[in-house]
């Protein structure tokens, strides 16, 4: 079954998603990588605001191609987001309530998410000009010097996601694999 | 001698770029088609079913966001004289592509102080003299999510050939979902350590179809993807039997103290584009 979800997120329904569940995401994203990343917990660390409302925020790890004229963005898929670890508590004790990204995360993100309710979706990494096609616009919000890892608001509509690991820790890189291997015998 | 004149290169390495980056070539192409027959478990084949939809998306649109380091090799024959610079006229040809193709610019100047160098230049070249009277130019543009779980080891003569078949699949559970899943892995067995990692990454230029032309490799090829198809790691980690596509294996003479072996992982975007002139 799949879930029809709004981005930002409400506590709810963040908590309510689960391990496994497909999920088609539309509304609002922001994006960044791991020098946004870094420049917001910087802005964190010294009490500043955020360049972006964190309440309930959908962060996508993403460094987009350059748009072709006439197109709101390129090719849009996700980056690995074990490289965002270090930063990820300090967004979501924030107030962000979900990341989008691909790969394994630490043990101290997850224990952040159980913590704030929170859930991490994967994208298919290398279906860029696929997800792309969800991406209805894309605004530049800060730190245009860093050019593909400048932080952008997206509008996205339908953007297909797999909720990997929930608001209970529960993780689908370790249950799907073993359900495999189980059916297989 | 013939003369060839540096602005050709540049012209090629340009197109190069563009072609790698927004085609991806029929043998891949081919390779993930029938991993997704193979396939039983339905998750799995319906994340297959969509990169297989990504991949035929045309007008440009670059495959992946992440369009790599311009990983460029060329093969120069010495009958060959190059008319102007040949480094910068590599890098002239990938600034053109990156710019005029719509590509990222994913490269940064100095490793620490991390300024974005605004063109992807330098391109990360490789000349080898060869005979003849031709230029070969091959642009491979490597992501760095598939690098970035690529590993060396200096393994000792008495770890043999187990201990190389355990390097390579230790490394592929290592990375997990992390590299996108189902990926290409290519690997390096002898030479120095230098060496080594050129021989993991040439391995990656091979067509998915062609198995090593010595008979021990291309076995051990075989025997290694059907038990790193066997982890259950599956496409982009949520479970199945498609884990890799294919295992490439180069190899060179080596010490008589060592045995190294690299393991460079690719995604299933394995993107190369070849010209002669």
């Amino acid at each position: 079954m799949t879930k029809n979800v709004t981005a930002p997120l409400d506590p709810e329904t963040a908590r309510s998603l689960r391990s496994g569940d497909s999920v088609l995401l539309s509304g609002t994203v922001y994006t960044a990588r791991d020098a946004a990343h870094r420049r917001l917990c910087e802005l964190a660390a010294k009490g500043a605001p955020l360049p972006f409302p964190i309440e309930g925020a959908v962060i996508y790890y993403v460094g987009p191609t350059p748009a072709r004229p006439g197109q709101p963005i390129g090719s849009a898929g996700p980056t690995t987001s074990y490289r965002m670890d270090a930063y990820a508590p300090t967004l979501l004790r924030l107030g962000e309530l979900g990341m989008i990204g691909k790969g394994k995360r630490g043990p101290e993100v997850i224990q952040a998410m159980k913590d704030t309710g929170a859930v991490y979706f994967g994208a298919i990494g290398g279906a860029g000009a696929l997800l792309a096609r969800c991406v209805k616009s894309a605004e530049l919000v800060c730190y245009e010097d860093l050019g593909a890892e400048a932080v952008r608001r997206l509008e996205v509509e339908n953007l297909p996601l797999t909720v990997v690991i929930d608001s209970l820790g529960n993780n689908l890189y370790e249950t799907g694999r073993a359900a495999y291997l189980a059916q297989r015998g | 001698m013939r003369v060839i004149e540096a602005r050709l290169i540049t012209d090629a390495v340009a197109r190069l770029s563009i072609r790698a980056n927004t085609c991806l070539p029929d043998n891949v192409k081919a390779a993930i088609a029938r991993a997704r027959r193979e396939e039983d478990w339905p998750p799995a084949r319906e994340i297959l079913d969509r990169i297989i939809e990504n991949g035929a998306i045309e007008g440009g649109v670059p495959i992946c966001q992440d369009t790599g380091m311009a990983c460029v090799f060329l093969e120069v024959g010495q009958d060959v004289h190059i008319l102007g610079g040949l480094a910068q006229a590599v890098d002239e040809g990938v600034r053109r592509g990156y710019t005029e193709g719509y590509l990222r610019k994913s490269v940064v100047s100095d490793p620490l102080e991390r300024v974005n160098s605004g063109d992807n230049t330098p391109a990360m070249l490789y000349t080898e003299l060869v005979p003849g009277d031709r230029v070969t130019i091959t642009v491979a543009p490597k992501g760095f999510g598939s690098e970035n779980m690529s590993r060396i080891a200096m393994l000792k003569p008495s770890d043999g050939l187990d201990g190389v078949r355990r390097f390579i699949l230790d490394t592929v559970e290592q990375a997990g979902p992390n590299p996108c899943p189902p990926i290409v892995v290519g690997v390096g067995i002898g030479g120095t350590f230098d060496k080594c990692a050129l021989l993991a990454k040439k391995a990656l230029l091979r067509d998915m179809d062609a198995p090593s032309p010595l008979p021990f490799y291309a076995g051990l090829e075989r025997e290694l993807l059907e038990k790193i198809n066997a982890l259950g790691i599956g496409p982009q980690g949520f479970g199945g039997r498609t884990t890799a596509l294919a295992v490439h294996i180069e190899t060179m003479p080596t010490h008589i103290a060592g045995l190294p072996c690299a393991v460079n992982i690719n995604c299933h975007v394995a993107r190369h584009a070849t010209e002669v002139l």
